[in-house]
C-alpha cells in the first residue's frame, strides 16, 4: 500500500459528563486521584471527569506504541479518540489510513448467530463490503482454528474462542492502523503466539500499532515506543524500555 | 485516504451531512443488523417472524368481532379499517419507541468503531418496516375476505409510506439523541404514544363521533400519519390537509433535527 499511515493527536482534551452521580455530595469535592481522571466542572457547571488533559502524540508509519498507565489513566479513552469514536472537547485528531480498533472482543457478536454469521456482521461493522468479507471468510475461518464450531451459535463459545474470532476478522483486512486494548489476555498460549506473529508481520508492513496493556513483557516484545499516561496527561513518551522503567 | 477527525465548528455541518449520507449508503450494514434484531427475537422458534403475522391476525379477529358489535358497524367496513389501523399504528409506535433507544441500544457499537451514527436509526426504521410487512399480510387476507379493492387510489399509499418513513427517520434521530442524554424521555414518550393510540381513530371511526369533533381530528398529527396510508388502501384519497401536514412534518422536522444534529452529533458517543 502506498499510503503513509499517521495519527496526530494535538492538544486533545476529553471530558466525560457525569449525569448520574449525586451532584450534591460531590459538590465541594474537586478530587485528584492517583488513579482515574480529574473531577471538575464544565461551562454549564455540570460535573465532568477529565479523561485526557492536553494530550499531544504524533505517530508515523512503522510506529508500534505501547500505552501504559494505571487503571483509569485514560488508555482506553486515548484509543477511542484515535479511533474517532470520541471527538475531543478541545484539540484535534488527524488520522490517515484504514483503521481497525479492537477495543472489545464481543463487538457485534450476536450470541444466537453462528460463527460464520458473526464473521460477516463484524466485518461489516469494521467497514468492509459484504463481498470483501466473503472473499476473506475462508482465510479468517482457518486462522481461528475453530473448525466446526463456526457453524455453531456463538453462545457456545468461550471467551478465548470469541477472541480468536474477533482477532481474526479485525486483522484480516490488513488495516494500516491497528488499535488494541488489553487483548491478548484471554487467548490460550498457542493462539497468543500465533496472534503475536500476525501482529509482528503487520508492523513489519509499516502500519501503526497502538497497544494498551498492563503486560510489560508483551509491550517490550511488540512495541518500540511507549506512552505513559497518568491521570489523563502524558507523563512520559519515548522508547518503550525507558517508559516502562518510569512506570 | 485522509480521514481527519475534527471538532472544528465550521466543519460540524459537513460532518453531520456526511454522517447521514454515508449511513444511508451502507445499506448492507443496517439491513443486516435490522434482520438480525428480528431473527434474534424469534431464534429457535418454529414459525419465526411469522409469529408477528399470527399475533396480528388474532388481535384483529378478536377486536374486529368485539368492537364491531360494540360500535354496531358493518364488519365489511370495520374489520379492514381496524386491521389497517393496527398495522400502521404498530409501525408508528415502533418507529417512535424504538427510535428512543436507537443510540442507547447501540452503545456497544458506537463506543467501538467509527461508524455513521445514522446507521443505528436506519436500522431501527428498517427493523420496523420488516415487522410492518409481516403484519401487512393480515390486511391482504382481510381485504380478500371482505372484498376490499382500493383500485388505483391504493397506489397513493406508496407516497404515504415514503412520507411516513421520512418522518420516522428524523423522529428516530431526534428522540434517539434526546433519550441518550435524558433518560426520562423514553417513559414520557411511551405514555404519550399510548394516549395517542386511544385519541387517534384506529379502533373507532371518526364518523362515529358527533360532527363537531371532526375539526380537532385535523389537529391530531397521528391522524394524518395514519390517513396517508390507510385511506388509499381503503379506496379513498386522503385529504389535502393530511398530505400537507405530512409534508410539513417531514420538512420542518428534518430541518430542526439537522440543526440539532450538527450541534450535538459528536456528543452522542459520550452520552450513550
Amino acid at each position: 500500500m502506498n499510503t503513509h499511515a499517521s495519527i496526530h493527536v494535538e492538544s486533545v482534551t476529553v471530558d466525560f459528563p457525569v449525569y448520574n452521580a449525586n451532584m450534591r455530595s460531590i459538590k465541594t469535592r474537586f478530587i485528584y486521584h492517583g488513579t482515574g481522571g480529574r473531577v471538575g466542572r464544565d461551562a454549564g457547571n455540570r460535573l465532568t471527569v477529565r479523561a485526557l488533559d492536553d494530550v499531544s502524540i504524533a505517530l508515523e508509519h512503522g510506529d508500534r506504541v505501547g500505552v501504559v498507565g494505571h487503571n483509569g489513566a485514560g488508555k482506553t479513552t486515548l484509543l477511542r479518540v484515535m479511533a474517532g469514536v470520541y471527538e475531543p472537547v478541545r484539540g484535534h485528531v488527524w488520522r490517515r489510513g484504514r483503521t481497525a480498533s479492537l477495543l472489545n472482543v464481543s463487538l457485534g457478536i450476536d450470541d444466537d448467530a453462528t460463527g460464520y454469521e458473526n464473521i460477516m456482521t463484524r466485518g461489516l461493522l469494521l467497514g468492509l463490503s459484504p463481498k470483501e468479507v466473503q472473499e476473506r471468510t475462508a482465510e479468517i475461518a482457518e486462522f481461528t482454528e475453530l473448525g466446526d464450531y463456526l457453524a455453531m451459535p456463538a453462545h457456545t463459545y468461550s471467551a478465548g474462542m470469541r477472541f480468536r474470532l474477533g482477532f481474526a476478522v479485525c486483522t484480516s483486512f490488513e488495516p494500516e492502523i491497528l488499535l488494541m486494548d488489553e487483548w491478548l489476555s484471554v487467548g490460550d498460549r498457542h493462539f497468543v503466539e500465533k496472534a503475536q506473529k500476525r501482529l509482528e508481520e503487520f508492523v513489519e508492513r509499516a502500519g501503526i500499532l497502538v497497544l494498551a496493556s498492563q503486560n510489560a513483557s508483551l509491550l517490550e516484545r511488540v512495541c518500540t515506543k511507549g506512552v505513559l499516561l497518568d491521570a489523563g496527561k502524558v507523563k512520559a513518551n519515548g522508547p518503550i524500555d525507558e517508559v516502562l522503567r518510569d512506570y | 485516504m485522509s480521514e481527519p477527525v475534527l471538532n472544528h465548528p465550521a466543519s460540524q455541518s459537513a460532518l453531520a451531512l456526511f454522517d447521514l449520507v454515508e449511513g444511508a449508503r451502507v445499506t448492507h450494514l443496517w439491513g443486516r443488523l435490522g434482520w438480525q434484531d428480528i431473527r434474534r427475537r424469534y431464534r429457535r422458534s418454529t414459525l419465526g417472524p411469522f409469529w408477528i403475522t399470527i399475533s396480528m391476525g388474532m388481535l384483529v379477529a378478536v377486536l374486529g368481532t368485539l368492537y364491531g358489535g360494540l360500535f354496531k358497524v358493518e364488519a365489511t367496513n370495520y374489520v379492514p379499517y381496524l386491521t389497517l389501523g393496527f398495522v400502521i399504528w404498530t409501525l408508528v409506535n415502533g418507529l417512535i419507541t424504538d427510535g428512543c433507544t436507537a443510540y442507547v441500544n447501540a452503545s456497544n457499537i458506537i463506543q467501538q468503531a467509527r461508524l455513521p451514527l445514522s446507521v443505528h436509526v436506519y436500522r431501527v426504521v428498517w427493523r420496523n418496516l420488516i415487522i410492518f410487512f409481516h403484519n401487512a399480510v393480515i390486511f391482504v387476507v382481510v381485504a380478500v375476505m371482505f372484498g376490499v379493492s382500493p383500485g388505483w387510489t391504493g397506489l397513493l399509499a406508496i407516497p404515504g409510506m415514503v412520507l411516513l418513513c421520512v418522518n420516522g427517520v428524523w423522529v428516530g434521530m431526534l428522540l434517539g439523541a434526546f433519550a441518550a442524554r435524558f433518560r426520562d424521555i423514553p417513559p414520557i414518550i411511551a405514555s404519550i404514544v399510548r394516549i395517542a393510540f386511544f385519541v387517534t381513530p384506529i379502533i373507532w371511526m371518526p364518523e362515529l363521533l358527533p360532527h363537531r369533533a371532526v375539526l380537532p381530528m385535523n389537529l391530531n398529527p397521528f391522524f394524518h400519519v395514519l390517513e396517508v396510508v390507510r385511506a388509499p388502501l381503503l379506496g379513498e384519497a386522503p385529504s389535502a390537509v393530511s398530505w400537507l401536514a405530512m409534508i410539513g412534518f417531514a420538512l420542518i422536522g428534518s430541518a430542526a433535527t439537522f440543526v440539532i444534529y450538527v450541534r450535538y452529533r459528536w456528543r452522542i458517543a459520550y452520552w450513550v
